[in-house]
Order: structure tokens, then sequence, then C-alpha cells
């Protein structure tokens, strides 16, 4: 048996693109091998759950899920992972907020399934298939009713917040795993301050902001330099945790919001939406209307990663805290 | 039974819970032993009790003992209104030797009691308003009120009677006082006035030598011709931007003479003399009436020759010894600081052009209440005679009561000065011309010391009284009696038919209203209207000169129709808070300010623009916002829209709000 520390990979309702981030620690990522065992990583090595349930309970020191949990598999796997694992960590947006694919909690299971097996415009399903979870003796995972994040279902000690993280927090966050110097339980690995204390642009964000009409990224020229929100597009970074190194903004784009809220906020969806809507500059309702009509979806730009987490209420009413 | 121990998680919560019964206020509809019974199941929950009256003595003793005997450290009542029992609360609170913030206070009285009908929704309501501040309470901390020292100065807006009233009664006690009034002279409408009701005392007598007084009192720094255009701070210390408007007289100069007036260029009268209700003409240079305080002349720059641009040899100017005349005069400003501010800013007459039906403007005989004030003075335009345009003395005059008040067309509220005003006017006109005079009347409202006596002493003096709201004025004659004369069509309500009667002259005795700039001046001090306009008391019966905003008074007209005794009371009450606050010497500031957690905030700049009361400034070195907490007023605009949760204000933590809420729900 290896005298190195066994670490897990896994992944769960998510793009691929949180496993990208493992790659892009780049030559980093030679160091970390050498220091640990990895006992699982679906995308790049061949292991079975029957081999993390040969483990003893607590063997491996951490373990990253990255994705939301969507199924039942997802949620089996969430709670043997958390069993098996000293450290559970959140990877990325979706384990730690919902991500992406809890923008479907704004629809019940069965609309999903009727728009995505029947009316979807590249739907060709004349037999009005729809998938079913067991059929003779072949099972498949069961699809739940709503989107959760990782730690809606099971405790999570620490989270890597972003989509994906960025390689510097990845790599800060393994060695001080490795080094035992880990920060209190329940932290968010990076700043407890938001985007625009790194902003490189808020010199030019004027003290009394006055957004006649938001504007969208795709329709409009943007000035590097300037402040964004100053520009009138929808940056999320006020509402949104730094420590991504403000690629977005470097990248000449407003922030989504991947970084999630800092550690006082509730709900990131309304601090945002009430920060920028209280920004607007209008004297009437039609002007609101008008200077609102650039933010064509309001739950895809405020709750963009983060409706999971929400209050808002979802459009299937479940427990959403069902820890083990 | 020993109970649970139950935490906020740094020490044992023990709650006590009172609810009141406010007699049958709230006892009558709530089940308050039944909301007890179910808070004292909660967790955290020590003592739950009902009881009669807990404002009383004895029910603050329970809540004083209590803290004692159960070692309670968090006090929740369930009563009426914060507003009225609040600090009540916090202070037995305190007595009982717990910090007062550990309080919350729950309005089942207002918001429960007094609105619903059905007992037991009304109870369930109640009993999960509780539990919301069960669940809130224990998160709250000790809090501490701050304390700041109190301008020793009162800023007097508005030179009618209730302003003089309150500077007087100010500088009487020493303080020190800026009358502001826009108008050239104090003295505001009791200057119009002839006589006073129901004493028939001449109202300059009364009113003048006070003028005079504030004129030559060293306390008082009267500023007439100007006008209050910005106003900031807080209570105890206000500043406020005051607007002097050009007379083109160097003030300090003129000792009123009127020289000037004497030699202008115009020999008559070339402008509508506003004083007399434009029933006459003045010079562009002139003083609005003779006791005129201060007793400085204006030039009128609309009216005046040399200030439109023309050519004028300028003989006003030559005829002044002093050289006080100033064509060049700019407006100036000044710059004040004050403890506490009285708005006295009073009332404007109901525009009788706004009932077309009685012909205001399209009959010369037909006047307005203050018009005929003006003639029947003998000050006035004509020397006191009542006389029509036309010269003639009227034989026949009709007072027409209500008009702009108690009216859904116009305006609804009574205006309550007008049925002895009309009173007054027909005993006046009576005794002047010996006419015969009609008062159509809806009801007489003749509520107050000796109105009732002067009613009944019109009725026999002769004069004539028709119940019943007028319909129309008009000069159409029917019959041979009426040619020539304006007829008052009405149905009489007493007799039960329609009479036309035909007089000489129509007095319309036109209701009060909200000044038409009211709600600028809401604006600028930071205190609401009622829906009417004029503005709104803290309390109607408790707080009826109180403001919204702490350390604002209001007094007169300006906070409804009222006559001269209840302005001057109200005027005096107002000047004994303002000295109240002054003597004591300081202010405590409420501690449910906001403020900024350094550490979490970016200095993103969101609040900053937000704050209404530009309490929020950024820390350009530290890169952090700042929280001035004696600016902050609490509203949470900030703490709303910080987008990183950086802002917190005591009281309205999250962790408070959302207890309150999750509780409040808990069982929906």
């Amino acid at each position: 048996m290896s005298e190195k520390p066994k670490i897990a990979f896994y992944w769960c309702a998510s793009c691929g693109g949180c496993e990208e981030s493992i790659v892009d620690l780049a030559e980093d990522i030679l160091e970390v091998a050498k220091l640990v065992e990895i006992v699982l990583w679906p995308v790049a090595m061949d292991f079975k759950r029957k081999d993390i349930e040969a483990l003893a309970d607590g063997e491996i020191v951490a373990t990253m899920i990255n994705g939301a949990i969507r199924t039942s598999e997802q949620e089996e796997m969430a709670h043997l992972l958390r069993r098996k694992s000293r450290v559970l960590i959140a990877y990325g947006s979706c384990a730690h907020t919902g991500g992406i694919p809890s923008l479907a909690n704004q629809f019940s299971r069965s609309e999903l399934m009727k728009y995505v097996y029947h009316d979807a415009p590249s739907v060709d399903n004349p037999e009005s298939i729809e998938p079913v979870s067991a059929y003779q003796s072949a099972t498949l995972p069961v699809f739940r009713d709503v989107v959760r994040s990782l730690d809606q279902v099971v405790s999570v000690d620490y989270t890597l917040p972003g989509c994906a993280p960025n390689p510097a927090l990845v790599l800060a966050a393994v060695r001080a795993l490795l080094s035992g110097d880990l920060p209190p339980k329940g932290s968010v690995l990076a700043p407890d301050v938001s985007l625009c204390d790194a902003c490189p642009r808020i010199g030019s964000k004027p003290t009394e902001l006055s957004i006649e009409a938001f504007k969208r990224a795709h329709l409009h020229p943007i000035d590097p330099d300037q402040c964004l929100l100053a520009q009138g597009f929808a940056c999320l970074g006020p509402a949104t945790r730094s420590g991504c190194g403000e690629r977005c903004i470097r990248a000449n784009m407003p922030c989504t919001g991947c970084f999630g809220p800092l550690s006082s906020v509730r709900d990131q969806g309304a601090k945002a939406l009430s920060a920028l809507t209280s920004a607007i500059g209008a004297d009437s309702e039609d002007e609101i209307d008008r200077a609102l009509d650039g933010i064509p979806d309001p739950v895809g730009t405020f709750y963009r990663y983060g409706l999971a987490k929400s209050m808002l209420r979802r459009k299937v009413d479940l427990a959403t805290t069902t820890k083990n | 039974m020993e109970h649970e121990v139950h935490t906020n998680g740094k020490e044992e919560v023990r709650i006590g819970f009172y609810i009141c019964h406010c007699g049958s206020n709230i006892g009558g509809t709530i089940d308050v032993a039944a909301v007890a019974d179910y808070v004292r199941t909660l967790p955290g929950v020590v003592v739950s009790k009902d009881y009669k009256y807990m404002c009383s003595n004895a029910g603050q003793d329970m809540i004083v003992e209590d803290i004692e005997i159960n070692r309670l450290n968090r006090i929740v009542v369930a009563a009426c209104s914060p507003l009225l029992h609040e600090k009540t609360f916090r202070s037995a609170t305190h007595k009982g030797g717990i910090n007062p913030f550990f309080f919350h206070m729950v309005n089942i009285r207002e918001h429960g009691s007094w609105v619903h009908e059905d007992k037991a929704l009304a109870t369930e309501k109640a009993k999960a308003v509780a539990r919301g501040a069960v669940g809130r309470v224990r998160f709250h901390k000790a809090l501490e009120k701050r304390k700041e020292p109190v301008t020793q100065s009162v800023l007097i807006v508005g030179g009618g009677i209730a302003g003089i009233q309150a500077a007087q009664t100010l500088s009487n006690a020493g303080k020190k006082v800026y009358l502001v009034e826009r108008e050239p002279t104090i003295g505001g409408h009791m200057a119009l006035f002839d006589k006073t009701f129901p004493t028939l005392d001449c109202a300059a007598c009364i009113l003048t030598p006070k003028m005079t007084d504030i004129g030559s009192d060293p306390n008082i720094t009267l500023w007439s011709y100007a006008e209050v255009v910005d106003v900031k701070g807080y209570v105890g210390n206000f500043t406020a931007q005051i607007r002097h408007k050009p007379r083109y007289i160097k003030e300090d100069l003129c000792v009123g003479c009127l020289d000037c007036i004497d030699n202008c260029v115009f020999k008559q009268g070339n402008t509508d003399d506003e004083f007399n209700q434009s029933l006459s003409k003045r010079k562009p240079v002139y003083i609005p009436f003779p006791q005129a305080v201060p007793k400085l002349v204006v030039i009128d720059p609309e009216a005046c020759t040399h200030l439109n641009g023309g050519k004028c040899e300028q003989s006003c100017a030559t005829a002044c010894e002093r050289d006080a005349i100033d064509f060049n005069q700019k407006e100036s400003f000044d710059d004040i600081e004050v403890g506490t501010v009285i708005v006295t800013t009073g009332f404007k007459t109901f525009d009788a052009a706004r009932k077309p039906l009685y012909g205001y403007g399209r009959y010369d005989n037909v006047y307005t209440a203050l018009e005929v004030e003006r003639l029947v003075t003998s000050s006035g335009p004509t020397g006191g005679e009542v006389v029509l345009r036309d010269g003639r003395r009227p034989k026949t005059v009709a007072i027409v009561h209500c008009v702009g008040s108690r009216d859904h067309q116009t305006n609804r509220w009574c205006s309550r000065v007008c049925c002895m005003y009309s009173l007054k006017l027909a005993h006046l006109i009576k005794e002047h011309t010996g006419a015969e005079v009609f008062n159509f009347y809806i009801d007489m409202r003749c509520a107050g010391k000796g109105y009732e006596e002067f009613y009944e002493r019109l009725l026999e003096e002769g004069n004539r009284f028709v119940r019943g709201r007028v319909a129309e004025v008009t000069d159409v004659p029917v019959s041979a009696e009426e040619e020539g004369k304006l007829v008052v069509k009405v149905e009489d309500s007493l007799a039960g038919f329609v009479r036309r009667i035909p007089v000489d002259m129509v007095v319309l005795s036109t209701g009060l209203e909200p000044r038409q700039d009211a709600s600028n001046v809401r604006r600028m001090f930071n205190i609401s209207c009622s829906s009417e306009g004029f503005f709104l008391e803290r309390h109607p019966k408790l707080a009826p000169i109180s403001t919204t905003t702490d350390g604002v008074f209001i007094a007169g007209c300006c906070q409804g129709p009222k006559d001269i005794p209840d302005t001057v009371a109200q005027a005096g009450f107002a000047a004994g808070e303002a000295m109240a606050l002054l003597d004591k010497g300081f202010v405590e500031m409420e501690p449910m300010t906001s403020f900024v957690n350094e550490e979490l905030c970016s200095g993103c700049k969101t609040c900053i623009g937000l704050c209404p009361f530009s309490a929020i400034t950024r820390d350009d070195a530290k890169e952090v916002a700042v929280i001035n907490p004696v600016l902050c007023k609490g509203c949470g605009v900030c703490v709303a829209a910080c987008p990183s949760g950086a802002i917190t204000q005591n009281l309205f933590e999250d962790c408070e709000i959302f207890a309150e809420i999750e509780e409040v729900l808990a069982h929906a």
C-alpha cells in the first residue's frame, strides 16, 4: 500500500471544464502527482465504484467533486465519497452554487422532459420516447426534480469557486491540503471581498452610476479601460467574490458572477439585482422598462451560477437540504 | 419545570414575552391568553404573560421584576405601534438592568386587532408575528445611543402670526432665533385683516406691536424677502442656506422715510398692490403697508422702468439722502447653523375661479372674503368704505360659505375659520353700510370660546341665514326685481324649495389650502404631508407639532386650517419643544444606523450615490466606503444595495431579519 495520501476527483452534473482546469495546472500537475496517489478520476483514469467502496471510511485524504447534483447516481456517489474522505471539496461553480445546470430549476421535470424529448427544434422523436429509469433488468439513475449544489446533498468542508476554478487557486488549495495548513471548515478558498477590489478598472467607476440602458456585451463595442458598469454592461463584479484573476475583465468582458457571493451574502442574484438596478438613472416606469430591455433574461443574468442556492422558490418546491 | 437551555451561539437566551390587552382594543379581537400560552412553548421563552395595560406602571414593573427574578435577557412586547410605546418598554427593559436594545416590539393593534374582524385569524396572525419577534430578538445585540450637542439657535420659516409668536417665545427665553420670511414684511395673513373674531379686536392693534418687537429684538435675526433654499443635518445640528432676494435697497442705510416712494417718476401706482388683493395699485418702489416690519422699501424689478432696461431719471435714488438705493444689488446667501427648525409657512386661500358657477372673475361684484377684508379696513384701498367697483354702496350682500371647502369637486376638508370670518364680515359690512346681509351656509360651525355667542349676536343683529349650498350666482334676471342684480340660486334646505335671491354684492368665503410650494418645503425639511398636502404631524393627538424628522416642528395653518388662537397655541407649543431640545443641550442618536465592515468592502462605490443623506464617502486611501454615523438615518438603502453584504444596520442585521421572516412563515 502506498504511503502517499490518497486523493480523488469526481464529476457530477458538469460540462467537463473543471476537469480541464486540473489539466490547466500544466507542469505543476507533476508536482501534485508526485506527492499524492489518485484513487479516482473518471475523466483520466480507470477506477470503478467498487474500488472506492473497498476503501476504509476516511481513507481518502481529500476528494474534489465538481458538478451539480441532478441524478440519484450523483447523489449516491456524493454520499459514498463523503464517507470515504476526510476532506470534501466542492470544486467549481456547479458544486458550489448549482451553476449553469441549476438554471433548469426554473422549470419542472416534466417541462424539461417535454422540451428536450419533444419540443426542441432539433429533436426527431417520432415514437415520442422518453427515458425511463428501469427497463427489464437494466436500471438507470433517476432524474431528480431539482438540481442541487453539493452542500445541499452532503456536508462540504471547502469550496473552490469558479467556472472553472483558476489554476492558481487550485494549486494553493492542494498545497494547503498537503501541508495541513487549512482555513476553518466551511471556507470558500478565495478572498472574501468582491471583484471590484481587484478590478483594474475601479478608478473609472463613478460614485454616482446612472445607467440609462443596460447593454448586451455581444451587441456593443466595449471600451477596454473603462468600468463596464459605467458603460452600461451588467457586470456582476460588485456582487461576486474575487480571486479569479479578473480573467473576464482583462479579456474585456463583464463579470458573470461565477465565483459566487461573499460570505456575508445569502443570495447573490438578489444582491446583484439590488445593486445594479439601483444604479438605473430613470424618472419614470417607462424609462426603467427601457433600461431593463438590455436584460432580457434576469434569472440567467443575475442567477447564472447560483439558482440552486438562491432563496427563490423552485418550480418544484422540494426540500433541498437532505444531508447525510 | 426547569426550562430547556436555549442559546444563540454566544449565550443562553432567556426571553420574556408580554402581550397587552390594551383594554378591549386588542383583547376584544385577539385571544391574548391563547397567544401567551402559545409563545410560552417557543424555544428560549422563559416567561409569557398577558396583561390589561402593558404601558401602565404595573405593566412596566412586571417586566422589570421578571428580568431580575427569571434572569431574562431578551424582552418582547406585543402591543400597539412602536411609535407609541417602544421608548416606554425600552426604558423598562433598561430599568430591569439589561441593554434597552435587547427589546423588540410587535404591533398587534394597528397591524392586528384594529384591522381584522375574524378573531381566530387575527389571533393566528398575532401568534405568527410574536413568533417572528421571539425568533429575531435572540440575535439582538447590546447597543449604545450616541450623544451629540445641540446648536443653541432656532430657524423659524415663515413670519406670520405663528412664526412671530414662536420667535417671541424663544427670544423671551434668551434663545437665538433666525426668522426667515419670503415676503418683504412679516405679519402674514393676519396683517390683512381688519378685525378678529369673535371679540372684534383690531387685528393691526394686536399684531403690529408684536411685529415691531420682532424687528428690534436683539435675539432675533429677521430676514424678510428671503427664502430657505437648502437644509442639511439632523436634530440638534442643522445647517441651512438662506437666499436673500435683492430689494435694490441697502438695508443698513434705509431708514424707511419713504422719500423714494414720493419721488418715484410714477406719480400713481402702476402695478397691482398684492397686499390690497389687487384692489389698488402701487408704485414700483413701495412698502407693503405702513406698519411693515422691517420698515424697508422694496423695488419691484418687474414694475421698475430702470430695472427693466428702460430710460428713467431715477428720481427715487436722487431723493434718497442716504444713498440707500442700489440698482446693482444681487441676491446673496447666508449659511447658518441651528439646533432645531420650526416651519410656519401658513396657507393660501382657495382660488375662487375654480368654482366657475359662482362667477368670480366674470362678475365685477363677486368678491373673495380677503378682498372684503381689505375693503372694511380703514387702511385699505377704500379707506374702510365698503363700496362696489363702480363706487356704489351695496344694499344687499350675499356671503357664500364653504367655497372650496367641504366640496367633493374641490377640497373635501372643512376650513374651520370660514363660518366665523363670514359672521365677522357680515357684522362689519352691516356696520359699515347698513346693507341687508345673507349668509348661505351648509352648517354653522361655531365651536370655540365665545364663537356660538358671536353667532347668536349676529342672529340678533338681523342678519339673514339661508341653509343650503349655493348652486350658482348669475346676472341673468327672470323678474323685474332681479334686473341689474346678481342672483344667488340656492336650495333652501330648511324651507325645502329653491330660492333666487337678488343682491348687489357677493362675498365668497374661500377655504384654506396648502401653499403651492408646500411639497418643495416638505422635501427640503424631509417632513411628510397628509393626502391634502398639509404638513403631517407625528401623532394627531400626542405629537401634533412634531414631524417625522426629529427637531423639525410645524405650527399654524401649514399643518391644517385653524384660527388665530389655535395657531398661537401651536406656535407656543412648538417654541416650547424647541426650547426643551436646546436646554437639554444634547440629542441622543438612535443606534439603528448602518456601518461598513471594511474587510468585506471592495470600495465598489455602489452605496455612495444611493445614500439620501449624503452620509457615505469613499476612503480613497483604504479603498472602502465610510458611513458618517451622525448623518446616517438608518434608512437601510445602502444595506440592501451593498452587493458584498459589507454594510450592516443595527437592529436590522440579516440574521435578525431572516430569523423573523422564517419564524413568521414557519407554519404558513
